[in-house]
């Protein structure tokens, strides 16, 4: 899943970028009242650009448009970013510093070194 | 789901393999997590649909629990890599499709980044040894942080007052939903007895 990859990136750099070698796309129940519900809480662009950077926006507008509730289309492509696509083997980038969080087996390890936390 | 399925489905979650006393690494048992994870999706309909974080989520009892109840999606995170590979075997093992795992220290300034996110935050913290005394309150004043609704913890009944003290200082709300009993095996050598029982309460915290 793209959401905790790039939405909310959890290190300093906020939003990191993504760098992925093998990405997985599994099929996820959709659940449009629980999709319509999250998209407020997104940073629009930010997904945008992750979704953007490893070739999964086709077709996801750059804006929300009004009403997007009622628009079943889009909150298909919006399940699909979200939930479907993900990143099996890669990096997190921080474009601050260029630290590198490895994602492993779909598992993103943020953990930062004693020497990093000081 | 039926309480007694869903139960059914947490007994076949395998546990730590080789627990670390430093992360207090004992899952909770499938019949707790059950009732827990029941009683809140029943009573306050806090799973289905909703954004779910499980703090320190270990082999992932209650992040395996809450997707069978339906849960939006689950964030799952833990500090300590081994277990995120027994969570994701369960995962595949119960056949659920939208959990999110992340490995991260739960207590680090950077989880800021998730403020008011989620709509649930579920946890059964470290309850805090000598060397780390308080983490049990911190991992709770986190979870408070993270979420825009309610926090659902389970703790040692012995600390009800303190945690009483706690919520009052916070200016958040908080009740008891439900007393249980945990079995505690000896899965650490410095547990002198085999098991023993331990009253556990269910805490909800939800910001007033
Ligand atoms: C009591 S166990 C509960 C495991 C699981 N949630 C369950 O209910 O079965 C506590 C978990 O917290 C994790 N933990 C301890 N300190 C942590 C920290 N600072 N950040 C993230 N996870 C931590 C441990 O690795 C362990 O898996």
């Amino acid at each position: 899943m793209l959401t905790s990859k790039c939405l909310r990136g959890v290190v300093t750099g906020y939003p990191l970028a993504i760098n992925a070698t093998i990405i997985n796309i599994t099929e996820v129940d959709y659940n449009p009242e629980f999709i319509t519900r999250i998209i407020p809480k997104l940073d629009w662009e930010v997904l945008w650009r992750a979704a953007d950077s490893i070739g999964h926006s086709d077709g996801l507008p750059q804006t929300i448009e009004p009403k997007f509730e009622e628009n079943n289309e889009f909150l298909k492509k919006v399940h699909r970013v979200l939930l479907e696509v993900d990143i099996e083997e890669g990096n997190l980038v921080c474009p601050e510093s260029g630290r590198r969080f490895p994602i492993s087996k779909g598992i993103p390890n943020m953990l930062l070194t004693e020497a990093e936390v000081q | 789901m039926k309480l007694k399925v869903l139960e059914g489905h947490l007994g076949e979650i395998s546990g730590f393999t080789k627990p670390k006393v430093e992360y207090e690494q004992y899952e909770t048992p499938s019949h707790i997590a059950a009732v827990a994870l029941y009683t809140m999706q029943t009573q306050f309909e806090a799973l289905e649909s909703k954004l779910v974080l499980d703090a320190g989520c270990g082999p992932g009892m209650l992040s395996c629990g809450a997707s069978l109840l339906g849960a939006g999606t689950v964030t799952a995170v833990d500090i300590d890599g081994e277990s995120l590979d027994i969570l994701k075997e369960n995962i595949e093992f119960t056949e659920v499709d939208n959990i999110d795992i992340i490995q991260c220290n739960f207590l680090c300034p950077e989880m800021y980044r998730c403020e008011n996110y989620f709509d649930t935050v579920v946890m059964n913290p470290p309850f805090g040894t000598k060397n780390n005394a308080g983490i049990d309150m911190k991992f709770l004043k986190m979870g408070l942080d993270l979420s825009c609704d309610s926090v659902y913890s389970l703790h040692k009944s012995t600390t009800r007052s303190h945690i009483q003290k706690r919520i009052k200082e916070w200016g958040v709300k908080g009740s008891v939903i439900a007393e249980l009993r945990y079995n505690l095996k000896s899965s650490f050598k410095f547990h002198k007895q085999h098991s023993k029982d331990i009253a556990v309460d269910l805490w909800r915290l939800h910001h007033s």
